[in-house]
């Protein structure tokens, strides 16, 4: 176990945002949660990295957590000239060589002397990923990282997670919409409006009434084709 | 103005005390426009007539007065920001010239002879000698300070959340910098003014941010360029007679005009 949240539950203006929530991550695990707007999705990150404290229940943490964090709509302002390497650096303790290996790596040695505010929405979730990298966390939380990217940002900053859930003992736990981008990768899939609603592997996850309940039938169905398409399991979809 | 008197003291200890001011003015400018306080710099500076006032109606020294104004002002901007009853926008308008007028009243009554021009616009060219060693200390102060929790200050302003999930106490840090804004200030007035404060603060910034590439050069010349618009505009002042507050401001706008249009590279 590296986190674990036991039911916990959080009030806003006499509303109650996250309702008895119980989750636990342990190493290797990757968890996306789902849910529609206002689901208490961000507010279960935050709790998780203890910017707020619940009012009910509590969060207990092994002693070896080392948890990284990119929150939802980075933007640079620009106003402030700093490159990528200098960003990545900042408040780090890291020399120049160790980034440059480390951008060899992920493929992003070329944009690391651009300055953060000429980036695109791909490549800037690229450059915060990397720079959370470097302490090494086991466990990557991150907020919606592809809110601003297009269809082809969209797959190209999966490929690039993958590759960091494949290559590093790392846990991921992401909120994101995109679901058919993560269906081949991630293992758990969790339903939040402000309770957990529903929770299981993705491929099982779109069966759940549950789920159909919250996102309605031509979600789920879509979901339940990416699955076939990405097994290469085209069985049932003649008809299409 | 005869030439030889160009080396007088009161020169002398005017450009000590305005290139200090310049210094510091070069690092906390830059958070200034990054996080976008230019209103809440002037609010900050039209408080501190309010201090002032104090200061002479209780018999004090006026830059204890205002940096004590100047405190509590920033401090309750910041619990009322948290309250969210009001846009920052209003609150500032509203705390900056409540303190004004009630600096100006305070004054009146207290029926002794203030110069206010002196207090509005600045009066660099009667720095005292012990005037000067305060502005040397507050800057060796407020730089070194500003050095230590540079890194974590510049990432908070890019991000705070990741700031946040770094470990970094980002209320901690933002006090420092807002007690830090609240020295400049206090410094400042005899320099400027009230009313120019503010400018000594961004007009270097956003200059300098037309020609840099990094946090650091950003201050770098931020400061360069506020030294340099202190010297010229305090012998224009002379040479021109006019009045040396504006002088500076004016010194640093050109400045700005020249180097936009010859580099335009970033909106500030």
């Amino acid at each position: 176990m590296l986190i674990k949240a036991e039911n916990i539950s959080v009030v806003r203006n006499n509303k109650e945002i996250l309702k008895n929530i119980d989750l636990t991550i342990n190493p290797r695990d990757f968890i996306t949660i789902l849910g529609p707007n206002g689901a208490g999705k961000s507010m279960l990150l935050k709790c998780l990295l203890e910017f707020f404290s619940p009012d009910k229940g509590k969060i207990i943490k092994s002693d070896d957590l080392k948890v990284s964090y990119t929150p939802q709509d980075f933007v640079i302002d620009k106003s402030i000239p700093i490159t990528s390497m200098d960003f990545i650096m900042l408040n780090k303790n890291i020399k120049k060589d160790e980034i440059n290996n480390i951008s060899k790596e992920f493929n992003i040695s070329e944009i690391l002397n651009k300055q953060l505010s000429h980036l695109s929405g791909g490549e800037l979730q690229k450059i915060l990923i990397t720079r959370s990298l470097i302490d090494n966390p086991n466990l990557l939380i991150l907020d919606e990282p592809t809110q601003n990217l297009d269809v082809s940002g969209q797959l190209s900053f999966y490929k690039f997670l993958d590759k960091i859930y494949a290559e590093r003992e790392i846990s991921i736990l992401m909120v994101s919409h995109d679901l058919h981008m993560v269906i081949s990768t991630t293992k758990k899939v969790i339903c939040l409006s402000n309770h957990i609603c529903c929770s299981g592997e993705p491929s099982s996850i779109t069966k759940d009434p549950e789920f159909i309940n919250l996102f309605g039938h031509d979600f789920a169905d879509m979901m339940s084709l990416y699955k076939h398409d990405l097994k290469h399991n085209h069985e049932g979809r003649e008809s299409v | 103005m005869k030439v030889e008197k160009v080396f007088d003291s009161f020169i002398i200890n005017a450009l000590i005390g305005g290139i200090c001011v310049s210094i510091i003015a070069g690092g906390l400018g830059c958070f200034v426009v990054w996080k976008k306080m230019a209103y809440f710099g002037d609010s900050l500076s039209h408080s501190s007539l309010l201090g002032i006032a104090i200061g002479i109606v209780l018999g004090f020294n006026s830059t204890i007065g205002t940096f004590l104004v100047c405190i509590v002002f920033a401090t309750l901007l910041t619990y009322l920001q948290n309250k969210k009853i009001l846009s920052n926008d209003t609150l500032l308008g509203i705390l900056a010239h409540a303190s004004l007028s009630i600096g100006i009243i305070a004054i009146s009554l207290s029926n002794q002879y203030v110069n206010l021009d002196a207090y509005l616009f600045g009066d660099i060219l009667t720095v005292t000698d012990n005037e000067v060693v305060w502005f040397v200390l507050s800057t060796i102060i407020v730089i070194s300070i500003l050095f230590f929790i540079w890194e974590k200050l510049v990432l908070m302003t890019i991000n705070e959340s990741v700031a946040k999930a770094e470990n970094i106490n980002t209320f901690l840090i933002q006090s420092i910098f807002l007690t830090l804004l609240v020295i400049f200030v206090a410094t400042c007035v005899k320099v400027v003014g009230i009313l120019l404060i503010t400018s000594m603060l961004i007009i270097p910034a956003a200059t300098a941010r037309q020609i840099s590439s990094s946090p650091g050069s950003m201050a770098l010349v931020s400061g360069l360029l506020g030294i340099l618009s202190i010297i010229i505009g305090v012998y224009l002042s002379i040479f021109v007679d006019i009045p040396t507050g504006p002088s500076i401001i004016f010194t640093l706008t050109l400045f700005f005009i020249i180097v936009l249009s010859v580099f335009r590279k970033q909106t500030s």
